[in-house]
């Protein structure tokens, strides 16, 4: 199968970002990171050959790489490379989705997620979820936080569990005073720190963030960012975003996806390059990837 | 395109087009006619049978409300008693059944059921709504009534006799059993098919949020879908109360017809609407038509009540959910 | 914080199994609640169709009913007077009911202001709710008291009960019909009432064939309205509408109260006719709406 290289529209949102791509990452983000190799390698995930289906069209072909833990782990590339599919399919999100289907492997923890006797619903507590577009649920501040644990059948301390949710996502100090209110009324950065908090109130081992700050304006992004920072000393994260500078600034490592084209001309993901974030921005292996984080497809 | 060729491009057809034109002034006013004839007539409805009713609501007053005879003390004496017990108790009853019931068709139709399924049973649901009351009412008499009688009403009554609502053996296929039974097949369509919709409308980044916290499809339902759409079932269970207080024909073909307040389902009753039906054509003095009109009158008030109610939660959502 | 053991949930656990299990339940629930709804459809059905198929041969749709002297079994015959009683009847109030509704949905989606547009549907999907008992009393009350029943005056009755569901379903296309072709119109300096009659109304022709045949059918099963304007007692025929006349639907509610055997059986075939007749209606109006829904989504 040949690869053909297309130089493909990426939807960068703010077009003074994309024409000084080359100098907006600043070196001296990256070289505050320490080489990877120094870091602990404890490995969460190991993806396998893994292709995924809708009905019979390929959406991400052959992945293979491991995602470590306590790292955040980039997944950036090109709209329609199928991150959003990858990243669910850690959580075994796609199940809802009818004729979804996938092949090769996934090992969590070296326990292979898809196998018969895995139930999703388990799979999903460990790891949680936070998606591009806040989501809060028509309840109170408190009755988000609490939901989860109370499916759970936590329900003894509840309120210290709300609490120390709503701490670890840097929310508690501004609706500590209103839990009773509708989540609704929070801004879009507060709701999605809600929904941070929602999902940290059950303990997850990981972490997936699906383009979590893009709904949201740059100061909320900022602390969202900042959020991953701290969160990594204690959870596994793995974001999605199509946002370089984002990647560059939170990621210790970074996946990069690109859309290639099979034999029939269909297009679907793969795996171009993984690496610590550094090499991928100042020294990439691929010239797909180095065309990428230059901005010259974009 | 100079101006000479076309000479209805120049001034004087732009000073027409200032004044009014008739076509729509004929159009404004009829269609604005026909729209009033729905105030005119619920005005028109309310007056004349209130009108009617007069005589009885001047002869029995309130008073009417807790008298339970008709046609007693040489046909002079007439309430509606017995007839607001039997509407109260068939509707709500048939509400009860088919509150679960419904729920769970419309939690089928939108959350289970895979697509081909879903495009069978959901028009056959839609059909049950088709079937005519008289049609029902033919079915309750001839087919439920001995049904009733003869297997089901024994079984209850045999388990469960020792409940004051199962305390008597049906021996007539006509009692307030059926006519709950009758009524909860109507309802359940109406309620079913607004609840699948609401239920679909959910946005499925609020389900997603749900399941990706590690929940059961159900405690997806529990917690929500239902909060979501809480208003709207309530909208839709105060709908189908309406059409089920509403419903005379196949009532009175299956309920007795006995003025009556019995603690036994199993026994006979009637029902506001259902007296009115039956007794029409039986109705010779002035009185007893009032009586009848005083009735529909009551009627009127319950419908009118579960109606507004329901139109004014809808019409609050709908604002609500615009934001 | 990652628990000691993260993939200790991974595998059934004793609370996870409960929680599947009340899941597996309500998903049983749901799944039995459907198919009761369905059963009940095909039981109803299915009684009409097995009574009511010894009933049909061609004289029960070409004779009246036979006269009856009393004295042995009653002679099966025909309803033919009431299935065109019926259609007498509908079709009256169709007449009496299509205009005063499609003329209402223009004014209420096309003219009126919208305060007064949202009172006026109001008031009309309050009359929806009227139980059709109450409408069949006032009708009696409005018409009939002091003049007699009519068959014109049941058209009228029914006439009420459909004209807000034609509104409604018409007030729907209308919406649907894009503002930039009215626009266009009037831009080219078309009057508001060619505009509405000659480009938007034309768009809107299939869903008011829609509702105007959902709402016949529904009128069709109605008999409330009818004991009070057309209710034939005798068995005579006619088919003036200045007069009552024989239905369909009086035909099922009488020949069911009595305990006559044959007449039991003429009714389950009437029941079958009528059912015919709605599910022939819900079939025309549903493949009108398909059809339409296409035409729009086509041109846009």
């Amino acid at each position: 199968m040949t690869e053909v290289n297309y130089p493909v529209d990426i939807d960068v949102k703010d077009p003074a970002e994309r024409a000084g791509l080359p100098s907006a990452i600043d070196p001296s983000l990256l070289a505050a990171k320490p080489p990877a190799e120094t870091l602990a390698r404890d490995r969460v995930f190991s993806i396998e050959n893994l292709t995924a289906f809708y009905g019979n069209a390929p959406a991400i072909r052959d992945v293979t790489f491991e995602i470590y833990q306590r790292m955040v782990t980039a997944i950036i590339g090109p709209s329609g490379c199928g991150k959003s599919t990858f990243i669910r399919c850690l959580n075994r999100m796609n199940d809802v989705i009818p004729n979804f289907k996938t092949e090769g492997r996934i090992l969590y923890h070296d326990i292979d997620l898809q196998a018969r006797n895995i139930d999703p619903v388990g799979v999903r507590r460990r790891i949680g979820m936070v998606f591009q577009r806040p989501n809060p649920f028509p309840k109170s501040i408190y009755e988000n936080i609490a939901y989860g644990p109370r499916i759970l059948g936590l329900k003894d301390d509840l309120d210290s569990r709300v609490e120390k949710a709503l701490r670890r996502a840097a929310l508690w100090d501004e609706v500590k005073d209103r839990l009773k209110r509708s989540a609704w009324s929070l801004s879009g950065g507060q709701q999605q720190r809600l929904c941070i908090a929602r999902c940290l109130a059950i303990e997850p081992d990981v972490i997936l963030m699906d383009e979590p700050a893009s709904a949201l304006d740059p100061i909320a992004t900022t602390r969202i960012e900042d959020l991953m920072h701290e969160l990594k000393r204690d959870y596994t994260i793995v974001v999605v975003t199509h946002n370089m500078q984002q990647a560059a600034r939170v990621a210790d490592m970074t996946a990069f996806f690109n859309i290639s084209r099979g034999a029939e001309g269909e297009r679907s993901g793969v795996l171009v390059e993984y690496d610590d974030t550094k090499t991928i921005f100042t020294q990439p292996k691929d010239s797909r990837t180095e065309d990428y984080v230059t901005g010259r497809f974009g | 395109m100079s101006v000479a060729q076309e000479p209805a491009a120049g001034p004087a057809a732009i000073q027409r087009r200032g004044r009014f034109r008739p076509g729509d002034a004929i159009l404004y006013v009829v269609t604005c006619a026909a729209a009033l004839t729905g105030v005119v007539l619920l005005g028109l409805i309310t007056h004349e049978v209130l009108t009617q009713a007069w005589p009885a609501m001047q002869k029995f007053g309130l008073g009417f409300l807790t008298t339970q005879a008709w046609g007693d003390k040489g046909n002079t004496l007439f309430g509606a008693k017995s007839f607001i017990f039997g509407t109260v108790v068939t509707s709500f009853g048939a509400l009860l059944l088919a509150t679960p019931i419904s729920l769970a068709i419309a939690l089928f139709l939108s959350e289970l059921a895979p697509r081909w399924i879903r495009s069978v049973v959901a028009p056959l649901v839609e059909l049950l709504a088709a079937i005519p009351s008289v049609v029902l009412g033919l079915w309750g008499i001839l087919v439920l009534g001995p049904f009733i009688t003869g297997t089901l009403g024994p079984a209850i009554h045999g388990t469960l006799g020792w409940v004051p609502i199962f305390s008597t053996k049906p021996t007539v296929g006509s009692n307030m059993f059926a006519a709950i039974l009758i009524l909860t097949i109507m309802i359940i369509p109406i309620v079913s098919s607004i609840c699948r919709e609401l239920f679909v409308s959910v946005p499925a980044e609020l389900k997603d949020g749900a399941l990706a916290l590690g929940a059961t499809r159900w405690e997806v339902v529990r917690g929500v879908v239902f909060p979501y759409a809480r208003a709207g079932i309530a909208a839709a269970l105060i709908l189908g109360l309406g059409r089920a207080l509403g419903e005379a024909i196949a009532v009175t073909q299956v309920i007795g017809n006995r003025v009556a307040i019995n603690k036994s389902l199993f026994d006979p009753g009637d029902t506001l609407a259902s007296r009115i039906a039956g007794q029409y054509q039986g109705a010779d003095t002035a009185l007893q038509v009032a009586s009848l009109v005083y009735l529909a009158v009551i009627l009127l008030v319950f419908s009118l009540i579960a109606n507004l109610a329901a139109q004014l939660i809808v019409r609050r959502v709908a604002g609500r959910h615009q934001v | 914080m990652s628990a000691n053991a993260p993939t200790a949930d991974l595998f059934r656990s004793e609370r996870m199994r409960r929680r599947r299990i009340v899941n597996r339940l309500v998903e049983g629930a749901a799944t039995v609640a459907a198919l009761l709804a369905v059963a009940l459809l095909v039981i109803v059905v299915s009684s009409v169709v097995r009574q009511g198929w010894s009933a049909i041969n061609v004289d029960f749709f070409t004779k009246t009913p036979a006269i009856y002297t009393g004295f042995g079994p009653r002679p099966a015959s025909g309803i033919s007077s009431a299935i065109i009683g019926t259609l007498i009847i509908i079709g009256i109030a169709l007449v009496m009911a299509l205009p005063v509704g499609v003329l209402t949905a223009i004014y209420l989606n096309e003219l009126a202001p919208r305060k007064l547009a949202s009172v006026l549907t109001l008031a009309f999907d309050v009359l929806n709710g009227i139980p059709a008992i109450v409408l069949g009393i006032f009708v009696f009350i409005f018409v009939v008291v002091g003049h007699g029943q009519a068959a014109w005056k049941a058209s009228f009755a029914l006439a009420i009960l459909m004209v807000p569901m034609i509104a409604r379903s018409t007030q729907e296309v209308l919406a649907v019909v894009p503002a930039s072709m009215r626009e266009a119109s009037l831009a080219l300096g078309a009057a508001k009432w060619r505009t509405t009659l000659s480009v938007v109304l034309p768009q809107a022709v299939g869903g008011i064939v829609t509702g105007a045949t959902l709402a016949t059918a529904r009128a069709a099963g109605e008999t409330a309205p009818l004991l009070f304007t057309s209710a034939l007692y005798s068995d005579s025929v006619s088919y003036d509408p200045r007069q009552p006349i024989a239905s369909i639907p009086m035909f099922i509610f009488t020949s069911a109260e009595q305990a006559d055997p044959v007449l039991h059986q003429q009714a389950w075939g009437a029941a079958a006719v009528l059912i015919g007749i709605i599910l022939i209606a819900s079939l025309i109006a549903r493949w009108f709406a398909d059809r339409s829904v296409r035409r729009l989504k086509g041109e846009r």
